[in-house]
């Protein structure tokens, strides 16, 4: 599984890159899968609902009413007919990649187990959708699929009574069996986007739009696309004619020609345990998961970064229950918590400049401490030595930081989120180092969803905890690489050393010694 | 560096491979579901089978003995027997099989749905259903020659109701 899914990552990672160098971060389709999905879900159920209005739902008058819009109002109806189409194919696109991105960045299992599951009946009924919407127009192809449908259910034995007995000839056709299906391609739709707001409740501010400029790049493609090649009708369905080639939609119909040609029980316990899978697939096997942030109580006052900042909802502020005289406290739920260490970040009292009480801040991870990080960033920044020594902090899931040029180590977190912005400003008051680098996942693409972000607006001073004002930006640089991203380090890197000797020259460097050593005396 | 007017081009390629994508793969391949030169039937009928225990009358004493609510005159066997069921093309069956009544009881009908491609032309086709305990021969049986057309489905069912079977 584990194989399977780096080479499905690597897949994503070089896409990722590819298309960075077209779109602007923020813009990276990517980057915006479920968002996309979305964006599609609206243009379909716009169009549809005008579609609606010209359509007969009587089976002997459906085709009839599509040809019409078609055809006859193609400007119009026909234009939206299309994009019906080819929005309700961007969105099987869009849901299938998205899913395949989530499981290749390994964002499927422990605590996100929840997302992944609640997906996999919104995927199931956005087929279902699509199917039955394929149906209505009765043509060749809604006859096809009809006959494929029905003749597979009929292979399950559940049903009282044979449903491919509805095709059977032309005089076996009811409006009634076609008006459920147009009932079930309403009705599905809706049940699927109530299912996917179940499947957003624990993702802290999810994004359900896309950036507008995206946006406006799809709808104009999905826009032309319908003119230049608009979604048509494949001939009348008749049911004393068997439909002998057909063109299918590859996106909602890749196995009707399995379902079709392969025995009932191969294809219902295929389905049935693709089904399984995919909903087991958090448990296959189970994540080893951090521990989950703990909140001290002795050094919280109920400030509410935390729970601002928290990107999965793992916080909730309550009563006071320790007497001190605060309004509330941070709460944890560990069964959210994924330990990404951003609350950590946060908190006001994760200063490393503490020395008059232990290194304790309100809320910390157990296992990756902020007293820990103070001392991995005391460790790595000794042996510094040369004209311009740089620490470089990165994450677990950015760019590589093991093996960097002489003059240059490095601090590993969770996140880069988990890093409060006093840190900088400690390495380089206390001339623990000449510059600092910042390493996270590609821009826009972090793996806890909000460490980019809000480290962005720290260090920019627009969120608390703020970087000090008296931090010299030329003496900090930030890399979003991502996990592929090592050549743009190394060259950020060399970059920022030839600035930092330009800066450090001499006179500089001496007036930097003079005041560390300034600082000592006034703390001695 | 990649200047703003090569990403835009580079976007508007992005799009252009996504809609071609989309266009393309929304109606093809084709995929052949039956073969142009061949013609369908359909045999697909749905029927309950005689009993295997036909309705008798009960005697008084057997009425006597049941309880005052369900006291009835006549009793009726669940199960049902199963259905021989026979489809020839000229001479040659192409279908010969007995099938089993449904239910955990056995006792609802007994279906069948089957499709048989056949070439086109002139054939003598011939039904035969047999829903009792008899041994040998058939209850019903339809025959008609009829000239099929390529692709035309031609459908054979079994109205229960009118003890014949039906071709259209």
């Amino acid at each position: 599984m584990r194989l399977l899914r780096l080479s499905i990552r690597r897949i994503f990672d070089l896409a990722e890159s590819g298309l960075g160098k077209v779109f602007p971060p923020e813009w990276n389709p990517l980057l915006n899968l479920g968002a996309l999905g979305f964006f599609f879900y609206w243009v379909v159920t716009v169009s549809g609902i005008y579609l609606f209005i010209f359509f007969e739902t009587a089976v002997h008058d459906a085709f009839a009413s599509v040809e019409y819009m078609t055809r006859d109002q193609w400007y119009a109806a026909g234009v939206m007919r299309s994009l019906h189409r080819y929005a309700s194919d961007g969105l099987i696109v869009v849901v299938i990649a998205h899913l395949l991105r989530e499981f290749a960045l390994d964002r499927y299992r422990g605590v996100r187990w929840f997302s992944w599951v609640t997906g996999v009946p919104a995927l199931v009924l956005i087929f279902v959708a699509g199917i039955t919407g394929y149906w209505m127009v009765w043509d060749t192809l809604a006859q096809y699929v009809a006959l494929v449908t029905t003749e597979w259910l009929d292979k399950l034995p559940i049903f009282g009574a044979s449903i491919a007995r509805n095709f059977f000839s032309p005089d076996t056709l009811e409006s009634r069996f076609f008006t459920l299906m147009v009932f079930m391609h309403i009705a599905v739709p809706l049940i699927a986007l109530v299912i996917l707001w179940v499947h957003l409740q624990r993702v802290t501010k999810p994004r359900i739009n896309p950036p507008r400029g995206l946006a406006i790049g799809v709808f104009v493609a999905l826009l032309a696309l319908s003119l230049v090649h608009p979604a048509t009708s494949q001939g009348p369905a008749d049911l004393a004619k068997v439909p002998a080639t057909v063109g299918l939609d590859w996106f909602y119909l890749p196995l009707y020609p399995l379902l079709d040609r392969w025995p009932g029980p191969v294809t219902w316990g295929a389905s049935g345990a693709l089904l399984l899978i995919l909903l087991a697939m958090p448990w296959l096997p189970p994540m080893r998961k951090p521990a989950a942030a703990v909140v001290d109580l002795a050094n919280c006052n109920g400030c509410t970064r935390c729970f601002n900042d928290c990107p999965y909802s793992a916080i909730i502020m309550g009563n006071r229950t320790d007497g001190r005289p605060f309004e509330r406290q941070a709460i944890v739920n560990p069964a959210l918590c994924v330990g990404c260490g951003i609350c950590a970040g946060s908190c006001p009292t994760s200063t490393p400049f503490r020395t008059a009480s232990d290194l304790i801040p309100g809320i910390d991870l157990p296992d990756h401490s902020i007293s820990a990080l103070r001392d991995a960033v005391l460790a790595a920044t000794a042996p510094l030595q040369g004209k311009s020594r740089i620490l470089v902090f990165g994450c677990e899931h950015g760019s590589s930081i093991s093996n960097l040029p002489p003059g240059t180590s490095s601090v590993s977190l969770r996140c880069i989120g988990q890093l409060p912005p006093s840190f900088i400003d400690f390495v380089l008051s206390k001339n623990l180092a000449d510059g600092v680098v910042l390493v996270g996942c590609s821009e826009n693409s972090g793996h806890a969803r909000f460490g980019i972000r809000w480290t962005q607006a720290r260090l920019a001073r627009a969120r608390d905890p703020h970087l000090r004002a008296r931090v010299p930006a030329e003496r900090l640089r930030v890399v979003w690489a991502g996990r592929d991203g090592r050549t743009k380090l190394d060259s950020a890197l060399r970059d920022f050393s030839r600035e930092l000797d330009e800066l450090l020259a001499p006179p500089s460097r001496a007036v930097a010694e003079r005041m560390a050593k300034l600082e000592e005396f006034i703390r001695d | 560096m990649i200047s703003d007017a090569a990403r835009y081009v580079g976007q508007a390629a992005i799009y252009g491979l996504l809609a071609l994508a989309i266009g393309y793969f929304s109606s093809r391949p084709m995929v052949v579901y039956f073969p142009t030169d061949k013609a369908q039937i359909k045999f697909s009928f749905a029927h309950g089978a005689k009993r295997v225990e036909e309705c008798r009358r009960l005697a008084p004493e057997e009425i006597a003995k049941l309880p005052p609510r369900e006291r009835r005159p006549h009793t009726c066997g669940r199960e049902r027997l199963p259905m021989r069921v026979q489809l020839l093309v000229g001479d040659v069956p192409i279908y010969d099989d007995v099938i089993q009544p449904t239910g955990l009881s056995r006792d609802g009908p007994a279906r069948i749905y089957r499709k048989f491609s056949i070439a086109p032309g002139r054939h003598e086709i011939t039904a035969r259903l047999r829903d009792s305990n008899r041994m040998e021969g058939f209850d019903y049986e339809r025959r008609v020659t009829i000239e099929l057309k390529a692709q035309q489905n031609l459908a054979i069912d079994f109205s229960s109701d009118q003890g014949t079977f039906t071709i259209r």
